[in-house]
């Protein structure tokens, strides 16, 4: 399994780590059970713009490039065009993921959609990130294309046996 | 960093460096006395003469009644499964049972065989290790039963590097009439290993962990051992394991191990040292953890480690960045969503799983190279744990 130069770049130089104090949204998805949580916080400004975004990551090399990268292509976008980052656009902004990392974008992305439903909770408004794959009992996290991370279910989700 | 990158090797249980003294036993036999020992000129009874003298030398050095108990194969993966596969199949057709035990935590080359044994309608028993990493006798005799055929419990814990009591284990397979294996891929000349001592009716061993090559393993089998011939063609190595045999790699395996056998009494307290200079040093981190007891018998190079709030993959690739080689139990490392089966057997939460830390030293390891992973080390450990968002709020503490 090889991480690209644009992973390891990433992971080495991680951008935007951190936590913004006084966030408009917080977004923290993963689990310690299965090896990774990230959390990341936005601010969003009157014309719903992200102005800036933080993120902690406790994950393998894949999980912080990919947080580090999300931050970095959400940085001044609409909250409507941060939502639509997909997972395959994660993968391609890092020069390639290795399949069995794949589940590592889903993180990133699904982190950025709780921070964005998180802030607009907050303000009284409708979500609109749409479904959470990662708190989807029902993906099947070995498959390439959908693969989720898991949430605070617990080991049952990140498909630990006995 | 100065302008050449320093290169720590700290992974001597994945594999080793073969010894220029292996390389030259072994050259020979590709140049000049490349005959094929099954050949009946001179030049392959030369061949032959070479592969016989390293047979004869490696089962003395295993403690062997006699030669034709080793068969050379081509991997330590091989001897694991011809001997799994090869005496349960055996075994039951002689109307020993169809009981398989074998410990939870062997390396996937004895698992692997297990399951195909239980679809081919073994009953297969997994033992678990105690938290202590080491399978007790009186656990096992707890699981024995009277159509038990095979137990395999490996010599020396891959991860761990808690020796197992092999004797006391096969001793209680024999009374129920079972056959016994052992894995001894990592204890190999690194703990005594006399095979009739022992009272082992089978184990397998592998080069490249002592120095050899890779891609040469051999496995011991007493005579009188049932078993089913795993590789059929030729009938080389007495019938057992056909395809043209390894001169190079056999005579190679033999001289590594003598290389070992000479070498233990000075060696193994060298690394047992460096090795607890590793614990040691680790342990004055807080939220760190030794796997398995201290205080049982253990390979004298291995030291597995629990860093807590930390993930595996993250922290070997921080070590790689600084030219040091070490392995981790984390899935992320693997491929797999699931961390090492073994720190799982051990009774280690998943979360704690992810961050261990499998440092391994041996013949070319020195005190600098030590003192050189407790200095990088800290640091690493306290950047990816202010990284993590849960860090604090999991150990309830400033890295």
């Amino acid at each position: 399994m090889l991480y690209s130069d644009k992973v390891m770049d990433h992971f080495n130089n991680p951008r935007n780590v951190g936590v913004i104090d006084d966030a408009d949204g917080v977004g923290e998805v993963g689990n310690p059970v299965c090896g990774d949580v990230m959390k990341i916080t936005i601010k969003v400004d009157d014309t719903d713009h992200i102005t800036d975004l933080k993120f902690q990551t406790l994950g393998c090399g894949a999980a912080i490039a990919t947080s580090s990268i999300v931050t970095e292509l959400a940085k001044g976008m609409t909250i409507q065009d941060a939502v639509a980052i997909t997972k395959k656009q994660v993968a391609e902004e890092l020069g390639g993921l290795p399949p069995a990392k794949m589940h590592c974008s889903v993180l990133a992305t699904d982190g950025l959609k709780v921070a964005v439903d998180d802030f607009l909770v907050k303000h009284g408004r409708e979500p609109i990130a749409g479904p959470i794959l990662s708190e989807d009992p029902n993906f099947d996290p070995h498959a390439e294309e959908e693969a989720p991370v898991s949430t605070a279910e617990g080991a049952e989700n990140c498909h630990l046996h006995e | 960093m100065s302008d050449t990158p320093r290169s720590v090797y700290l992974d001597y249980a994945a594999t080793t460096p073969v010894d220029p003294r292996v390389v030259d036993a072994m050259l020979p036999f590709f140049t000049e006395r490349y005959g094929n020992p099954n050949s009946l000129y001179a030049l392959g009874r030369d061949a032959y003469r070479g592969l016989e003298a390293a047979r004869e030398s490696f089962a003395r050095n295993i403690g062997a009644a006699d030669p034709g108990e080793v068969i050379f194969t081509g991997a330590g993966t091989e001897g694991d499964n011809a001997a799994v596969l090869g005496i349960a199949r055996a075994g039951r057709a002689r109307g020993k049972g169809d009981h398989v035990v074998v410990s939870s935590f062997e390396h996937h080359a004895i698992l692997e065989p297990a399951h195909r044994l239980a679809k081919e309608g073994f009953e297969v028993t997994e033992l678990r290790p105690r938290e202590d990493g080491i399978i007790h006798p009186e656990d096992l005799r707890a699981v024995l039963r009277d159509t038990t055929v095979l137990v395999s419990v490996m010599h020396a814990n891959n991860e761990l590097g808690t020796v197992q009591p092999v004797k006391e284990l096969a001793a209680a397979t024999h009374e129920v009439g079972g056959y016994f294996h052992t894995d001894a891929i990592q204890a190999l000349g690194k703990v005594a290993w006399d095979a009739v001592d022992l009272g082992v009716d089978a184990a397998s061993f592998s080069a490249h962990k002592i120095y050899g090559p890779k891609g040469v393993g051999a496995l011991y089998l007493k005579r009188g051992t049932p078993y089913e011939v795993y590789m059929i063609g030729g009938g080389q190595e007495s019938k057992k394991r056909s395809g043209t045999q390894n001169v190079a790699g056999a005579t190679a395996f033999a001289k590594a191990l003598e290389i070992m056998l000479d070498e233990r009494d000075t060696e193994n307290p060298r690394l047992a040292a460096l090795r607890d200079r590793v614990i040691d040093g680790v342990l004055l981190m807080p939220h760190t953890a030794l796997n398995g007891a201290r205080d049982v018998p253990r390979l004298p190079g291995t030291a597995n480690l629990s860093i807590n709030g930390v993930e595996g993959e993250a922290m070997l690739l921080k070590l790689d960045n600084l030219g040091i080689a070490v392995s981790t139990g984390s899935a992320c490392s693997s491929g797999s969503l699931e961390p090492s089966h073994v720190l799982l057997s051990i009774g280690l939460p998943p979360e704690i799983a992810h961050g261990s830390l499998r440092v391994t030293v041996g013949r070319f390891t020195t005190d600098a190279d030590v003192d050189y992973l407790l200095e990088v080390l800290p640091p690493i450990i306290a950047q990816l744990r202010a990284m993590s968002p849960v860090y604090a709020k999991m150990f309830g503490a400033s890295a």
